[in-house]
C-alpha cells in the first residue's frame, strides 16, 4: 500500500505534465488531484491500521553500489512515517483542490497560455519527492527526497517565471537550500565514513558507539555523534529556514499562495524537524550538536519574531510565524522528546496550511492584494474566510482552557513543548513563552488589520505598493469592480477540512503524542518502558539499566541526578552494538522529561496562555483602539523600523559577502588566473609560437590543411617507430 | 567473434575511406550520401558493440576479447577491454550516431566532416582498447588530429588560434609520455600493457641534479604520463585550452570533445598511473587532490563570470574533471567508482548541454548569453530539456549526475576531510552558475527582437536528446548497470595496487 501511495502523484504528475496535451488541461488536473487524494485516503488508512510495533522495510530497486556502501531505493513505514504520510498527503490533497479555485484564472498569463496543467504537475511532483524523504530508509534516499523537494520547490516559486522577482527567489531558494545540502552531504559521508553504511538501521545501532568516538574533521578532533548531528542539522537549517540559511523563505512568498500552503506550512520546512526526529537515536548521543540546535532555532525564533512584527505582505507574516514554529518544534527536539516535536509539527500543519489558504482566500478576493495596510474591513464582505482565518489564529496563538486537555490544536501541542522545555531546558522554556507573546501578537494584528476597521482599500491603489501585477482579472466575470468577494466553494471546502484538523487534531491525538509514557512508547511502536531498558541481549548490563531505570526516575524527580543515570545507561546501550533500536523514534531509557512535563508547575502551564493574552492585548491596543500607535512608534523608532523592515538586512548583507564576492571573484581568477598568469607566463613560449604558427596556417588555405594532417598521421607513426627500435636497441 | 574489438574499431575508419575513395563532388546529393553513409556506419558500430557489452563477463577481472598479433616491426597490435575500459568503448559508441545526427545542418566541406568525425571514432575507440602500449600512443595522439581539424576548419572566428592552441598544449604533454614510454620500454623490455600493469618499476629514492626525489624513476614515469593526462582531463592550472577549443569548435566537435576525448585523460590515469606506478601515486596524490579542489572551487567561480554559454559550460566541464581525477586518486572503491561513472554521465550530461547551446545557436547565430532570454515562451520543449541537463549537471540525485558525485566525494572524504569539504562546496557553486545561466536565458519575458519568430525543437532535435535523456535517467535511477561492471574490476585495481605499496602504507589505506 506504501507504494502505491509513494507512487499516486509521482503517475499523476506525468500524466498532468506530459499528458495534458492529449487528454485535456482539466482532465489532467482531475486526475492529478484524484490520485492526491487516493494517496491520502490510503495514507489514513496506513496511519490508523498499521501496527507501530513493527517496521517494515520495502525494497524497490537497487541503487548505489559500490564496495561495502550499498543503498536501495527502499520504504521504511513506522510511525514517524505514517505520520508524515498523513500530513503530506492530506495537506497535499487539500492544496490540489483548493488550486482548482484559485488558479482558475490569472492575470500573469495571457489568453491561450496554458498553465494550470504544468501547475498541477508540479504541486504533484512536490508531493512525490516529499514522500520519497518521509518514507526513505537510508540517508541517501532520504537526500533523494531532500534534493527533490528542493527543485520542486525551485519550479513552484519560480512558477510565474516571467516575473524576475519569482525567477529571482526560485533561485535563491535552491542555492540557499544547496547550502544545507553541503552539510547534509557531509554528514552522510561522515556516517559512512564511521559506521560502514547509510541504512538507517545500522546507523542507528552503531549510535552509542558513534558517541565514544573521535573523527578528525578539518582542523580539530571531533566528538562523532556530536559532529554527525551538527553536519546533519545543516542540512536541516536549509529546508527548515533557520537562522543564516533562512533567508529564502519570505521570498519564496513570490509563488501562488497553495504553494506556501503545501512547502512553507506544512511539508518542506518542516522535513528538517523530521530529520532530527529521525535520526533521534543518533542525536540522544549527541548533546552539543543538540544545544546547537536550540540556540540557533531560539535566535531564529527572535529574529523572525521581531521582523513578523512590522511586515505589511499578509503571506510573509504568515511565513515569519512559521520560524517560530518551527523553533517550538526543534526545541522539543533539543529536550529530547521527539514525540512533542512531531506533535507540534502534525498540529502546525493543519493550522499553518489553513492561514496561508485563507490568506489566499483574502488575496482572491481582493484580485491579488498582498499589503494589509490596503485591507480592513474584510469580516462582513468575506465571512467564511474570515471565521476560518479566525479558528487558524485561535490555534496558532494556542487558545484553549487553562490546566485542561480541552482547546485548539496549537494549544495542546504547544504547551506540550513548553511543558516539556521547563523541564529540560530553563532558558529555553522562557524564549518560547515570549515567542508565544510575539506570535499572538502579529497573528492578531494581521486578523485586525485583515477583517476589522475601515476598509482602507483604494479604488486603483494596488500600483502604488509593486503588487500591480498580480492584480487579479475578474472584472470579466460579474463580480464587479474591485469590491471583495467570497471565494468559490472548491476553495472553501479545504479550509473547511483543515478546520476540522487545527480545531481537533490536538485534542484527539494528545495522549498518543503526550500522554503517559506507555501510551506514547506503544504509540510509535517502542517496547514498554519497563522491558525498554532491558532490549539488548547482554543480558546483565541490561538488568542493571533496569535497575538504574526506576532509581533515575525517583532522582530525576528532584531534578539533580539524572546525569549519573545517563552514564549508568551509555554503557548498557554500548554493550548492545549490533542492535538497531526499535520503534520510529528514540526515548532513552534514562529520559524521563515525558513524564515530568505532566508535573510541572501549574504556573508553568498557564505561562504560555497568559504570554498569548498579552500578545493578544497589545495587538487590540495598536491596531483597534489606537490605530495611529504603530505609524507614530515606527516614527519615532524609525533606524529600528527600518532594521526590523528590511529584515536586519541579511539580504543585502549577503549579496555583497558572497554574491558579489563570487562574481568578482569569479571575473577575476578568469582575467587574472586564467588570462594573465596561466596563459600569459607560464605558457609564455607556447604562447610566442601560436601567432607564428597562426601566420603560417593563415597562409596555407584550409583544403591543404587536410592533407597536412594526414602527412602529421604518418609522421608521428614514423617518429615512434623509430624512437622505439633505436630505445630497444640500448 | 574473434576479432570483435577490432571490427568495432575500424567500422567507422572503413566508412571514412569509403567516403574518400568513392564520395565525388559537393553537389547536395553527395552531401546527403555522406550524411546518410556516416549516420550508417556509427549505427552499425553501436549495434555492435551491443555484442561486445553481452558478452562482456563483469565477473572475470583480467582482459577480454583479447587480439594479439605481429604489427609493424616488432611491434604488437594488442588489444582488450576489462571492466574499466568496456564502457568507454560503449560510451563513444552510443554517442557518435547522435554526434552525427546533430551536424546534420552543416554544409560546408560536408564529406570532409563526416571523415573527419569516423576517423576520429576509430581511433577514440582504439585508444580504450589498445593493450600495447605504442598502439595506444598512437591512437591516443592520431585522435588529436582529426579534432584539430574540426575545430580549425569548421570552427568559429577565433578556430585557427584555438586549434593550434589545443594542439600545442596536448602535443607538448604527449612528447613527455613519449618519453616515458620508451623509458619504460628500457627497463621492462616489453610494450605490452597487462605485463607493464604488472611489473614493479624501481621506487627507491633519488638524487637528480641535487633534488631528492622520493618515489624516484615511478614518480619521474609518472610525472611524464601525468603531464600528458592532466592537459587532457585537463585539470588545473593547464585547463586554458579547453574553454577557447570549445567556443571555436563546431557543436558537434564541442560535444566530442567534451563526453569522450576529456575521458581519456581519465583513463589514462586508470590505466597507466594507479597500476603502473602506485608508489608514485600514493605519493602524489595529495597533489592531485589540491588540484582537483582547487579545479573545482576555481573553475566554478569562473564559469559564474563568463558571458558565453559555450565557456560557461565549458568551465563546468573542467570542475566536474575535478571530481573525476580526486576520486581516482583516493584509490578506493567508492572514490574510482565514481569517478569512472562520473566520466560516463558526463558523457551523456556535457554532451547534451553542448546540444543544447548548438539548438540556439543554430537559429540565432550567437553564443552571448545576453542576446537570449524568456525562450520558454516559445519554446517550452527546449525549456524542458535544458532544464533537465541543467539539474543533471549539478547533480540532482535521481540523474545520472548526482551518483559519480556523490560517490567521488564519498571516497575523498575517507582519506582527506578537507578536501572533501572543499570540494563538497562545489555543489553550491554549480547550483548558482547552472540556474544563473537558465535564468538568463529560458526565464523572464520574451522582449529581444531576434527572438520573437524563434521556433521550438524540431524532430530531429527531439531525437537526439531523447536517448542521452533516458540514460541520465536510468543511470540515476539504477546506476547498477554500471556499477555492476566496473565494480570488480576496480575491485583488482585496488587490490594490487595497495599489494604493491610499502607495507607500512598499505595497511595505512586499506583500512576502508
Amino acid at each position: 500500500m506504501a507504494t502505491i501511495i509513494l507512487f499516486a502523484p509521482l503517475i499523476g504528475a506525468l500524466i498532468c505534465g506530459f499528458g495534458w496535451r492529449f487528454i485535456g488541461e482539466r482532465t489532467g488536473q482531475v486526475i492529478a488531484t484524484a490520485l492526491v487524494f487516493l494517496a491520502a485516503i490510503l495514507s489514513w488508512i496506513v496511519f490508523l491500521t498499521h501496527d507501530p510495533a513493527q517496521t517494515t522495510h520495502t525494497v524497490l530497486l537497487r541503487w548505489i553500489e559500490s564496495g561495502s556502501l550499498g543503498t536501495e531505493w527502499a520504504i521504511r513505514l513506522d510511525r514517524l512515517t505514517s505520520i508524515m504520510l498523513v500530513v503530506v498527503n492530506t495537506v497535499s490533497a487539500l492544496v490540489h483542490l483548493y488550486s482548482f479555485g484559485y488558479m482558475a484564472h490569472d492575470d500573469n498569463w495571457k489568453d491561450g497560455e496554458s498553465y494550470k496543467a504544468r501547475f498541477f504537475a508540479y504541486l504533484s511532483f512536490f508531493t512525490f519527492t516529499m514522500l520519497m524523504l518521509v518514507t526513505s530508509d537510508n540517508l541517501v534516499q532520504m537526500f533523494f527526497g531532500w534534493e527533490g523537494v528542493g527543485v520542486a520547490s525551485y519550479l513552484l516559486i519560480g512558477f510565474y517565471y516571467k516575473k524576475p522577482s519569482a525567477n529571482a527567489a526560485a533561485m535563491k531558494a535552491f542555492i540557499v537550500n544547496r547550502v544545507g545540502d553541503f552539510g547534509f552531504a557531509l554528514g552522510i559521508f561522515g556516517l559512512f565514513y564511521l559506521t560502514d553504511s547509510i541504512r538507517f538501521d545500522d546507523v542507528f545501532a552503531a549510535a552509542p558507539a558513534l558517541a565514544e568516538t573521535n573523527i578528525s574533521f578539518l582542523w580539530g578532533e571531533w566528538n562523532a555523534a556530536n559532529l554527525i548531528g551538527v553536519l546533519l542539522f545543516i542540512g536541516a537549517m536549509g529546508k527548515s529556514a533557520q537562522l543564516f540559511l533562512h533567508t529564502w523563505l519570505p521570498d519564496a512568498m513570490e509563488g501562488p499562495t497553495p504553494v506556501s500552503a503545501l512547502i512553507h506550512a506544512a511539508t518542506m520546512v518542516t522535513a528538517g524537524v523530521f530529520l532530527v526526529c529521525r535520526m533521534s537515536p543518533v542525536y540522544e548521543y549527541a548533546p552539543q550538536a543538540l544545544f546547537f540546535i536550540t540556540v540557533l532555532g531560539a535566535c531564529t525564533a527572535f529574529v523572525a519574531a521581531t521582523i513578523g512584527l512590522v511586515q505589511n505582505d499578509i503571506k510573509r507574516v504568515i511565513a515569519y510565524s512559521t520560524f517560530s514554529q518551527l523553533c517550538y518544534m526543534f526545541v522539543a527536539a533539543r529536550v529530547v522528546v521527539y514525540s512533542v516535536a512531531m506533535f507540534h509539527l502534525f498540529t502546525h500543519a493543519f493550522f499553518k496550511a489553513m492561514l496561508f489558504l485563507g490568506a489566499g482566500s483574502v488575496i482572491h478576493a481582493t484580485h491579488h492584494e498582498q499589503d494589509m495596510r490596503n485591507y480592513g474591513g474584510l469580516r462582513k464582505k468575506i465571512p467564511l474566510t474570515f471565521w476560518a482565518m479566525m479558528i487558524g489564529t485561535l490555534a496558532i496563538t494556542g487558545v484553549g482552557i487553562p490546566l485542561t486537555h480541552f482547546g485548539f490544536a496549537g494549544f495542546l501541542s504547544k504547551d506540550a513543548v513548553i511543558e516539556s522545555a521547563y523541564v529540560g531546558n530553563h532558558f529555553a522554556f522562557w524564549l518560547l513563552v515570549i515567542a508565544a507573546g510575539f506570535t499572538s501578537f502579529y497573528s492578531w494584528r494581521l486578523m485586525f488589520l485583515t477583517f476589522f476597521g475601515e476598509s482602507r482599500a483604494h479604488g486603483h491603489g494596488h500600483d502604488d505598493h509593486g503588487h500591480g501585477h498580480d492584480a487579479h482579472g475578474h472584472d470579466d466575470h460579474g463580480h464587479g469592480h474591485h469590491e471583495p468577494h467570497e471565494s468559490p466553494a472548491v476553495m472553501l471546502i479545504p479550509l473547511g477540512a483543515l478546520a476540522l484538523g487545527a480545531v481537533f487534531s490536538g485534542m484527539v491525538w494528545y495522549n498518543s503524542f503526550f500522554g503517559e509514557e506507555a501510551q506514547v512508547r506503544s504509540f510509535f511502536g517502542l517496547p514498554a518502558a519497563v522491558e525498554h531498558s532491558a532490549e539488548g541481549k547482554a543480558a546483565t548490563e541490561g538488568e542493571h539499566a533496569t535497575d538504574a531505570a526506576p532509581e533515575g526516575e525517583a532522582a530525576a524527580a528532584d531534578g539533580h541526578a539524572t546525569e549519573a543515570t545517563a552514564e549508568a545507561t551509555t554503557e548498557a546501550h554500548a554493550a548492545v552494538t549490533g542492535e538497531a533500536p526499535q520503534g520510529a523514534i528514540y526515548i532513552g531509557a534514562e529520559n524521563h522529561v515525558l513524564h515530568e512535563a505532566h508535573l510541572v508547575p501549574k504556573w508553568v502551564k498557564v505561562s504560555p496562555f497568559i504570554a498569548m493574552i498579552l500578545g493578544f492585548l497589545m495587538a487590540f491596543q495598536f491596531y483597534i483602539r489606537r490605530p495611529d500607535l504603530p505609524g507614530k512608534l515606527a516614527e519615532s523608532q524609525r533606524p529600528l523600523y527600518l532594521f526590523l523592515l528590511n529584515k536586519w538586512y541579511f539580504d543585502e548583507l549577503y549579496d555583497v559577502i558572497f554574491v558579489r564576492t563570487s562574481k568578482w571573484l569569479g571575473r577575476f581568477l578568469w582575467k587574472r588566473g586564467d588570462g594573465d598568469i596561466i596563459d600569459g607566463s607560464i605558457n609564455g613560449i607556447a604562447m610566442g609560437i601560436i601567432p607564428f604558427f597562426t601566420r603560417l596556417a593563415a597562409r596555407a588555405q584550409s583544403g591543404y590543411l587536410f592533407h597536412y594532417a594526414f602527412a602529421m598521421v604518418l609522421g608521428i607513426a614514423a617518429l615512434i617507430t623509430w624512437m622505439t627500435l633505436s630505445g630497444g636497441a640500448h | 567473434m574473434d576479432n570483435l574489438l577490432s571490427i568495432i574499431t575500424f567500422i567507422p575508419a572503413v566508412a571514412a575511406g569509403i567516403l574518400a575513395l568513392f564520395g565525388r563532388g559537393q553537389d547536395a546529393a553527395a552531401q546527403r550520401n555522406a550524411k546518410w553513409l556516416a549516420l550508417f556506419a556509427t549505427s552499425a558500430t553501436f549495434l555492435v558493440s551491443l555484442f561486445l557489452l553481452a558478452g562482456f563477463d563483469p565477473a572475470n577481472t583480467g582482459f577480454q576479447f583479447v587480439e594479439d598479433g605481429e604489427w609493424i616491426m616488432g611491434l604488437h597490435y594488442k588489444m582488450g577491454v576489462d571492466g574499466i575500459s568496456v564502457l568507454f568503448v560503449m560510451l563513444t559508441t552510443f554517442l557518435m550516431p547522435l554526434v552525427i545526427a546533430s551536424a546534420w545542418h552543416v554544409e560546408t566541406r560536408v564529406k570532409e566532416y563526416m571523415i573527419a568525425f569516423l576517423l576520429l571514432e576509430s581511433l577514440m575507440i582504439g585508444v580504450f582498447c589498445a593493450l600495447d602500449l605504442m598502439l595506444f600512443y598512437v591512437f591516443f595522439e592520431a585522435g588529436l588530429i582529426p579534432m584539430f581539424l574540426i575545430i580549425g576548419i569548421w570552427g568559429g572566428k577565433e578556430r585557427i588560434y584555438a586549434s593550434f592552441k589545443f594542439f600545442l598544449y596536448t602535443f607538448l604533454g604527449s612528447v613527455l609520455m613519449l618519453v616515458a614510454m620508451i623509458v619504460m620500454y628500457m627497463l621492462a623490455g616489453t610494450t605490452d600493457i597487462p605485463t607493464l600493469m604488472a611489473f614493479d618499476f624501481p621506487h627507491t629514492d633519488m638524487a637528480l641534479l641535487g633534488i631528492h626525489i622520493a618515489g624516484g624513476v615511478q614518480t619521474l614515469l609518472f610525472l611524464a604520463f601525468f603531464a600528458s593526462f592532466a592537459v587532457k582531463m585537463p585539470m588545473w592550472p593547464v585547463h586554458t585550452w579547453l574553454p577557447d577549443a570549445h567556443v571555436q569548435a563546431p557543436t558537434a566537435g564541442s560535444v566530442v570533445l567534451a563526453a569522450i576525448l576529456l575521458k581519456m585523460g581519465g583513463y589514462g590515469f586508470l590505466r597507466f598511473s594507479l597500476p603502473m606506478f602506485p608508489v608514485a601515486s600514493d605519493i602524489l596524490a595529495p597533489l592531485v587532490f589540491w588540484l582537483s579542489a582547487i579545479a573545482i572551487v576555481y573553475t566554478s567561480l569562473v564559469a559564474l563570470a563568463q558571458s558565453d554559454m559555450k565557456k560557461l559550460i565549458a568551465y563546468s566541464s573542467v570542475a566536474h574533471m575535478g571530481y573525476v581525477t580526486m576520486g581516482i586518486f583516493t584509490a578506493n572503491q567508492q572514490g574510482i567508482d565514481g569517478a569512472i561513472f562520473q566520466m560516463l554521465s558526463h558523457g551523456f550530461i556535457s554532451g547534451a548541454l553542448f546540444l543544447c547551446v548548438g539548438v540556439i545557436y543554430d537559429r540565432i547565430h550567437t553564443r552571448e548569453i545576453d542576446a537570449y532570454g524568456g525562450l520558454v515562451n516559445r519554446m517550452p520543449a527546449y525549456a524542458l530539456v535544458f532544464m533537465f541537463f541543467t539539474m543533471a549537471n549539478v547533480g540532482l540525485p535521481g540523474t545520472s549526475g548526482f551518483v559519480g558525485e556523490f560517490l567521488t566525494l564519498m571516497g575523498i572524504f575517507q582519506v582527506n576531510t578537507w578536501v572533501a569539504a572543499f570540494a563538497t562546496s562545489g555543489v553550491i557553486l554549480s547550483a548558482a552558475y547552472a540556474l544563473w545561466l537558465y535564468r538568463r536565458v529560458v526565464m523572464g519575458e520574451l522582449v529581444k527582437e531576434a527572438l520573437r519568430s524563434i521556433t521550438d525543437m524540431s524532430r530531429r532535435e527531439r531525437a537526439i536528446f531523447a536517448p542521452l535523456i533516458a540514460a541520465t535517467l536510468i543511470l540515476g535511477v539504477y546506476p547498477a548497470f554500471v556499477t555492476d561492471i566496473i565494480g570488480p574490476s576496480v575491485k583488482a585495481l585496488i587490490t594490487d595496487y595497495h599489494a604493491a605499496l610499502p607495507a607500512a602504507d598499505a595497511t595505512q589505506v586499506a583500512q576502508h
